[in-house]
């Protein structure tokens, strides 16, 4: 289709142009705050074009804030979200679509329903739990009387406890504890024609040969999407690790970080606000999770519009 | 539904256990500690907790700083959600025409939903700084004029600007997929009976976007109502005077500053049942009502 549109394409790029603008500005500040000296970015009309400090900003931001222990943390952190969630996501998808049994609808709706509640929401009762990951287990055995009638009979006081406080795997279960993937997978796994199911299980494959030898092959565009969205999602926690870690110096988290470097009272005691510090921080925090979406944009994209978060 | 079924065994059984479990302990019993909490009050010198009803609820709703929260946040939400959705709106109708320039200008708008909430803050707390950032022009003209730290509605638009710059990048990718599959064939006779691209983004594009602009209407308040922590934490820290204490910054300040577990637990499950609310309208209506397929 041809058409000849002149006044309308510059107006589009103009209007495009425009939001691209607003978009970049701020972050076109804040690099340009990272790349001066404390007097120049304290100094009242700000300027617009870059310093030269960028480098010796960043390296002493890197120092303060001894990021390279916490980017390990947070690669740690990350990966573990990717693969546990991607594992999760297809095994119970799979169970779920592959099988014929009863309750099947019943266990998809309560996985469903932790769609509807992210973690921010129930945060406070989530931190309690994390304290000791196996209060339910004891709570339910106090009540039916089950520690009774092990401590009647063996003499052993029941007392369960796994502190999942400052430790990976505190960061990371409950980010993993939740629907997401697991409806991109069963979308998925609905479109595999029965001839294919039909056609392995004549050939004598059980499901587990059937899920690893035909469906994860099939599914990589799958967990390509899942993992990019998994990884910023993961990369960009806040809440979660401020409240699980407080050995920051061994767990913590290079998001988290930034709050430390929120230039007021507290950080500088009435000091200059070194601000070139903390957009410098800025900018090395949330640069990988861009580099991702960038480079796996398609990904991404797919990843984004068909997990429904 | 599907014919070829493996039969039910161990390992479907295996396979399921690992997500039940993590979900159980993870989601449903924090979600019924919650339910537990907002209804008794644990005693002050240990002795577990007492029933004590619907008091909690009574004391959160009777609070004039919860109204106040409530209040911002609702402004958070409604502002962000029509800033971010009119802007994610206009650039994919424009990007959507695919002139040059066309990928550059897609990557330059999706790449902020990768920054991290506080970075935002952080990032916007630097540009709205009275004495550093970009606003620090206009306390050269008058000074003392802006100053987020003393006056509460700089303090909201600052972070309902930073809100809205994060949630543009969600909304465009939404609105671009969903003008990407109107079919061709719709677009050719539009122009076929004459209509300009500028005639066709009204009366065909807009429409046809119905769904998803319904759709994100309820993802972006939702989210602004649970996402909203990072930007706060790091660009106000709640003031001044409270003015941005958005509900979960205000569940996390008084159960793990204040240790008013029981209050806190009365506001989370409140903001629970707002939250199901909006998913409840989401499945309920907007996914079936507005369908033009």
């Amino acid at each position: 289709m041809i058409e000849r549109t002149p006044i309308l394409n510059i107006v589009t790029h103009v209007i495009l142009i425009f939001g691209l603008i607003l978009i970049l500005v701020p972050i076109w500040l804040a690099f340009v705050g990272a790349t001066l000296t404390l007097q120049e970015v304290n100094s009242a009309p700000i300027e617009l074009w870059p310093g030269d400090q960028l480098f010796v900003n960043l390296r002493e931001a890197w120092a303060i804030s001894d990021f390279g222990q916490k980017f390990i943390n947070t690669l740690i952190v990350a990966t573990g979200v990717v693969l546990g969630k991607i594992t999760l996501a297809c095994i119970t998808a799979f169970a779920l679509v592959f099988f014929n049994f009863r309750g099947r609808m019943l266990i998809f709706w309560m996985i469903f329903i932790t769609l509807m509640l992210p973690l921010e929401v129930r945060i406070v009762p989530t931190y309690a739990v994390a304290a000791n990951a196996l209060t339910p287990f004891q709570t339910i055995m106090d009540w039916t009387g089950i520690s009774w009638l092990i401590n009647a009979v063996s003499g052993v006081e029941v007392s369960l406890e796994w502190n999942l406080l400052n430790s990976y795997t505190g960061l990371i279960l409950p980010l993993v504890a939740t629907a997401t993937g697991t409806f991109l997978y069963r979308q998925f796994f609905l479109t595999i024609p029965d001839e294919l199911v039909e056609a392995a299980r004549m050939d004598g494959a059980g499901p587990l040969r059937f899920l690893w030898d035909v469906l994860i092959p099939l599914s990589k565009t799958n967990i390509a999407a899942l993992a990019t969205i998994m990884f910023v999602y993961a990369w960009n926690q806040y809440l979660w690790p401020l409240l699980v870690v407080t050995d920051r110096a061994n767990y913590g988290m290079v998001v988290v970080q930034l709050s430390d470097l929120v230039p007021d009272q507290l950080t500088t005691g009435g000091g200059t606000p070194t601000w070139h510090l903390a957009m410098a921080a800025t900018l090395v925090v949330m640069l990988p999770p861009i580099l991702i979406v960038i480079l796996m944009q398609r990904w991404f994209v797919r990843g984004l519009i068909n997990t429904d978060k | 539904m599907r014919r070829a079924y493996f039969k039910f065994s161990w390992i479907a059984a295996a396979l399921l256990a690992p997500q039940l479990l993590i979900i159980f302990v993870f989601f449903y019993w924090p979600s019924a500690q919650a339910l537990y909490w907002a209804f008794t009050l644990e005693q002050p010198w240990g002795g577990g907790n007492t029933w004590v009803g619907l008091d909690n609820f009574r004391k959160v709703l009777s609070d004039p700083y919860y109204w106040g929260s409530v209040r911002v946040s609702v402004i958070y939400a409604l502002a962000t959600t029509v800033l971010a959705m009119s802007m994610a709106l206009t650039l994919a109708i424009f990007v959507d025409r695919q002139l040059a320039g066309y990928k550059a200008y897609r990557v330059a708008i999706i790449w902020p939903y990768a920054v991290a909430a506080p970075a935002v803050g952080l990032a916007f707390q630097f540009v709205f700084n009275p004495g550093a950032g970009i606003f620090s022009y206009i306390n050269t003209i008058s000074p003392g004029w802006w100053d987020l730290s003393k006056y509460p509605w700089q303090a909201v638009t600052a972070i309902v600007i930073a809100g809205a710059w994060k949630q543009v990048a969600y909304s465009f990718v939404f609105f671009l997929a969903a003008l990407q599959s109107i079919p061709r064939s719709l677009t050719e006779a539009a122009a076929m009976d004459g209509a300009r691209p500028l005639r066709r983004m009204i009366d065909l594009q807009l429409p046809l976007l119905t769904p998803t602009f319904f759709f994100l209407l309820v993802i972006n308040i939702t989210d602004s109502f649970t996402d909203s922590f990072g930007i706060v934490d790091t660009l106000t820290g709640g003031g001044p005077f409270r003015a941005t204490d958005l509900m979960v910054y205000k569940i996390y300040a008084d159960g793990f500053r204040g240790f008013d577990y029981s209050g806190a637990a009365a506001q989370s499950i409140i903001l629970m049942l707002l939250v199901m609310a909006l998913t409840f309208v989401q499945f309920r209506y907007v996914e079936k009502r507005v369908h033009y397929t």
